[in-house]
């Protein structure tokens, strides 16, 4: 989807009000509904292993998405203010991959310190 | 050395006015009102503090050699006799999404200038935020006076999921709490019709930070209480 175009067109119609139908308000009240009900049952049902952590991510993403494109109207806005929000927390991944190696390796050095 | 001739005719006096000049003059990057520009700035940073929280969390958890607590018994409730896991923690994401929903009306209803209907909204959402606070403090005063957990210890294995637990829940309670606060007084200069001539975008803006902090509890319910 062509995000720029989509913004100016949003500007030539009397603009920066984002005013979209109820209707479309409702219908993604109605999927993050069914998702976290989704991730609910990922619990409930008790799957385990590689399963449940790719589950439990996939519904996470989609509804941060959800949330994030429509009820917060990222979606129609300019590029320029995408990019400068959206992009930034990509660095928290690199942290999260630093700091999930580090643990690792904690977790190891305290095996072979204390015989767990 | 010559002086580099100026492109500007008028030079503001001053080394902090010429600072601000350059800075400021008229210059704009967000085509967006200002305090909206603001407030996703600001949510931004608040994503940093909480990533940071959650990094954290994952760390200790990654590196304990304790037994992690099983989050679906520690939240379980017992309701007519059955342990139903996870079931309080289940409600109160449905109610913090759907304070969302009546909160993207209020916005909606907002810029069609109908007062009562935005202002109802609005309270009808800070009323959800303040459900979710109650029912997080049952869950507080349940683990703490009859689990016992302690932010250095309990009795379900590693030392470190009560204060993850406090720190990251605690934290975004916070916000919550904040929330109502902020949209409450938000509905109620709505519907003395303080924003009829500068315009509703501030529905929108206090909008901006309730979704978010439904946003990070979408992180918070996939990444700590059913990781």
């Amino acid at each position: 989807m062509d995000h720029a175009a989509t913004a100016t067109a949003g500007h030539a119609q009397g603009q920066q009000h984002q005013q979209h139908p109820i209707g479309l308000y409702l219908t993604v009240w109605g999927f993050l509904f069914v998702l976290s009900t989704f991730s609910y049952l990922v619990d409930y049902f008790h799957f385990q292993g590689l399963l449940r952590w790719s589950l439990i991510l996939l519904f996470m993403i989609a509804k941060a998405g959800l949330i994030v494109a429509v009820f917060m109207h990222m979606r129609w806005e300019r590029l320029a203010l995408i990019f400068a929000i959206l992009l930034p927390p990509g660095a928290i991944l690199v942290l999260v991959g630093l700091m999930a190696a580090e643990g690792d390796y904690t977790f190891f050095t305290r095996g072979l310190f204390f015989g767990h | 050395m010559a002086a580099i001739p100026s492109l500007e005719t008028k030079e503001p006096a001053g080394a902090w006015a010429s600072i601000v000049a350059d800075w400021s003059s008229d210059r704009q990057a967000f085509k967006v009102p200002w305090g909206k520009a603001m407030m996703w700035i600001f949510l931004l940073s608040d994503t940093f503090i909480f990533s940071c929280f959650l990094t954290g969390y994952m760390t200790v958890r990654i590196s304990t050699t304790d037994q992690w607590p099983n989050p679906s018994e520690v939240f379980a409730l017992n309701i007519g006799g059955a342990n139903i896991p996870l079931i309080l923690i289940a409600i109160m994401t449905f109610i913090l999404i759907s304070s969302s929903g009546t909160m993207a009306m209020a916005v909606n209803f907002g810029y069609r200038r109908d007062r009562k209907k935005t202002a109802a909204l609005m309270l009808v959402t800070a009323l959800f935020g303040a459900t979710f606070v109650g029912m997080q403090a049952f869950e507080w005063s349940k683990l703490i006076f009859h689990e016992g957990v302690r932010p250095w210890g309990n009795p379900m294995g590693a030392a470190q999921f009560g204060s993850s637990f406090f720190m990251i829940t605690g934290f975004h309670g916070l916000h919550v709490s904040a929330g109502v606060v902020y949209l409450s007084i938000v509905a109620a200069r709505v519907l003395k019709g303080r924003y009829e001539k500068k315009g509703y975008e501030i529905v929108e803006i206090a909008g901006l930070y309730w979704h978010f902090v439904d946003l990070v509890w979408v992180f918070i319910f996939a990444l700590f209480y059913l990781w």
